[in-house]
């Protein structure tokens, strides 16, 4: 579904992404971790279609069309989604009228009709159940006044609202407690089916037990430099990251 | 003696106007400039009786007194009084315009906005019957209305047909002497709207319906009064969300309204006149004296107003609050961009006992515009129990505009309440991105958080225009992402 060749970008002077290498099939699980720093979240935002990020080498190619030359709406519309690490506010504007905006922008784009204000409502009212969302944050502007936990269960909510093929989730386990890593961790494995694959971002093994990974990825200095199965996350718990970056940092 | 030399004058060029007043236009004397004539020629054309040539004349002279007022934080360059037309003859609907002609980009405007057809050749100056049957139309509203009693006509008719009402009220809320241009536009007013809503009578119909399809030449300088008698309501709105063009860069109006016990007179304005290009070169100047009078106790006079047009616009609706709890109430969306400037706002002055105002103001600035806001907040010595609530909120998109404010509050009675907020943002480039992130493009993104911001404004307008409003405000803004 997704192949990432020999990824450089930048931002500003400085290279972030220096030669990523990834490719990921429908139905997987991949989880990307490394130390801060590493290029975690600058990689999520290249594939999102950040435009404050350069790309200034290599090729991304997402269910066989160029990702890169696609706008950031384009690739949303295609079925790319990215959980944010921090989502942000979005005063004045309500989370119904958001979503109804951005399910229907999805439905024009496949050529399908836009949903009527009761079907829309009907959609909403099964997908907050599947992440335990309080509807009352349903009229209030797009995550103004939420709590963290509300904020990232927003993003799986919207996630949910929107089924996409490939989710990218940048930390989403970041300012979550037990309770809430739980719901929304429930909530990614629902929506996950043999046909879509998910990209999860994070530090911890934690996050890692409840959705579990097909393949372990350590990012670090702007490179994946190790790559493995779930066994991987014990390994790195125990240790840390200083044994992988003593390998990597011996080789040069 | 004055009077012959009128008629001679009268009789030489008088028969030339039967074949086409454009002609005359033409010559040295009647086209442009300003002196007493031109004010007595305005007068004779509108056969305006004595009175209102004197009061013209009054005003005039007044006029040759003052200076332009240069106070205001704008940047206007020098304008030359002589220099511009002030009478046109009133357009006799035999225009040969063609639909062919009208410029594309106005057409694409109108169908933005979801104009209708018909409504779109009107508004472009195509001869109307032609298109509908505008009579039939124009004829049903006025029954309607006249079978309550309810005067609405031009200003120019109300002065022939309704002299007296005229002469009560005119210049009693918009002295001559108020401003500069006040007096200009009493000197030279070409028209506008005359409306009168006797004792208890409920208008049945927002005056906006009948003023669209009649697609009045609002001119430039345009002359409005509204007299709202005791328990009497009105909804009157000025304006139109199309895009108007006019060769006449200055536009100085004045409307009063005058609200009597228990009466409430809502007027909105919708103003999209033409804002230059993109390099700031030509435009209107929107120099506009508003004001209402609460004379009445319990009397209500509400504004609310969509500016996006205009190169510069300058006015601050405003309202005396003279009947005890008399309330009155100011809502506005002003939009400027590229290099659009506006110093926008209002005065509430408190003078009857337990009187109140409100005042939001949603200021959004984008390209190297400059949007400011001043208001006055005013409560005499001997008003008690005063109340004012005012927020003044600015936007601002990219990095080139300016959003300033100037709250004036002189409040000299100690148990008045006085509220006054501020706020400013930006549209961020995360929040841009946010919304791409969900499929939504950037124009449609800040067209969402835009109207979500000024939503409290436009929520106060007929609800006809409100979804108008709406688009407006996103066209308004196009091309100001970056």
């Amino acid at each position: 579904m997704l192949v990432i060749k020999d990824l450089h970008a930048k931002i500003g002077d400085k290279e972030i992404l220096k030669g990523i290498n990834l490719e990921i099939k429908p139905g997987e699980v991949h989880a990307i971790m490394g130390p801060n720093g590493a290029g975690k979240s600058t990689l999520s935002s290249v594939l999102a279609g950040r435009e404050v990020f350069d790309v200034t080498e290599g090729e991304v190619t997402y269910e066989g069309k160029d990702l890169l030359a696609l706008p950031a709406e384009d690739r949303a519309r295609e079925g790319l989604f990215m959980s944010f690490q921090y989502p942000v506010e979005i005063p004045g504007v309500s989370t119904v009228n958001f979503l109804k905006t951005a399910v229907n922008e999805h439905r024009k784009y496949k050529g399908e009709k836009a949903l009527s204000a009761g079907d829309f409502l009907k959609l909403m009212r099964e997908k907050q159940a599947l992440v335990e969302m309080d509807a009352k944050l349903m009229n209030r502007s797009v995550n103004e006044g939420f709590s963290g936990g509300e904020k990232k269960k927003n993003e799986i909510f919207q996630m949910a609202m929107l089924e996409p093929k490939l989710s990218i989730l940048d930390e989403t386990d970041s300012g979550l407690d037990i309770d809430a890593l739980r719901i929304v961790s429930k909530g990614v494995n629902t929506l996950k089916t043999s046909e879509t694959s998910t990209i999860v971002i994070t530090h911890y093994q934690r996050l890692l037990d409840y959705i579990v990974p097909d393949f372990v990825h350590v990012l670090y200095d702007g490179r994946i430099v190790k790559s493995a199965g779930k066994e991987l996350v014990a390994e790195l718990e125990e240790k840390g990251y200083d044994w992988i970056k003593e390998e990597v940092d011996g080789k040069k | 003696m004055a009077k012959d030399k009128d008629d001679i004058i009268e009789d030489v060029t008088g028969s030339e106007y039967k074949y086409g007043f454009t002609t005359d236009i033409e010559t040295e004397t009647i086209s442009k400039g300003l002196n007493e004539d031109v004010v007595r020629l305005i007068s004779r054309k509108k056969n305006e009786p004595e009175w209102m040539l004197e009061f013209r004349l009054k005003a005039f002279r007044h006029w040759l007194t003052m200076e332009m007022p240069t106070w205001a934080f704008l940047d206007i360059p020098e304008i030359d009084f002589q220099d511009i037309r002030y009478y046109a003859a009133p357009k006799t609907g035999t225009e040969e315009k063609n639909w062919e002609d009208v410029d594309p980009e106005i057409k694409d405007t109108f169908n933005k906005l979801g104009i209708p057809l018909e409504e779109q050749m009107a508004l472009s100056g195509i001869a109307v019957d032609a298109v509908m049957d505008s009579v039939s139309v124009k004829t049903t509203f006025k029954d309607t209305l006249a079978e309550k009693g309810i005067i609405f006509c031009s200003f120019s008719e109300a002065v022939i047909h309704h002299p007296d009402l005229v002469q009560k009220y005119l210049g009693k809320v918009v002295n001559y002497r108020d401003n500069y241009y006040a007096a200009l536009n009493s000197a030279v007013f070409s028209d506008g709207s005359f409306c009168f809503i006797p004792k208890g009578v409920r208008c049945p119909m927002e005056l906006s319906t009948y003023f669209r399809i009649n697609a009045a030449e609002t001119g430039q300088f345009e002359r409005t009064l509204i007299v709202a008698e005791d328990d009497s309501y009105v909804s009157y709105l000025e304006g139109c969300t199309a895009p108007q063009r006019d060769e006449n860069q200055l536009h100085a109006a004045i409307v009063e309204i005058i609200a009597m016990d228990n009466a409430e007179v809502k007027y909105s304005t919708v103003q999209n006149w033409y804002p230059g290009n993109k390099d700031g070169v030509g435009g209107i100047y929107n120099f506009v004296t508003k004001r209402g009078l609460c004379e009445g106790n319990g009397s209500r006079i509400t504004w609310t107003q969509v500016e996006t047009g205009s190169a510069v616009t300058w006015k601050y609706p405003s309202t005396i609050l003279k009947g005890d709890n008399s309330s009155s109430e100011f809502y506005s969306v002003a939009v400027t961009n590229n290099h659009q400037q506006a110093d926008t706002g209002s005065k509430m002055i408190h003078i009857g006992n337990n009187t109140k105002s409100t005042i939001v103001s949603k200021g959004i600035s984008a390209g190297k515009s400059r949007n400011s806001y001043r208001g006055l907040v005013k409560v005499a010595k001997d008003c008690k129990g005063a109340r004012n609530f005012s927020q003044c909120d600015s936007l601002l998109l990219g990095d080139q505009c300016g959003a300033h404010t100037f709250p004036y509050l002189d409040v000299q009675n100690p148990s008045a309440m006085v509220e006054h907020e501020a706020t400013t943002s930006k549209i961020g480039e995360d929040q841009l991105f946010y919304c791409n992130q969900r499929g939504i493009s950037t124009e449609d993104a800040i067209g969402l958080i835009v109207n979500g911001y000024a939503k409290e404004v436009i929520n106060k307008m007929p609800m006809e225009f409100a979804v108008e409003a709406q688009k407006l405000l996103q066209i308004s803004l196009e091309g100001s992402v970056g």
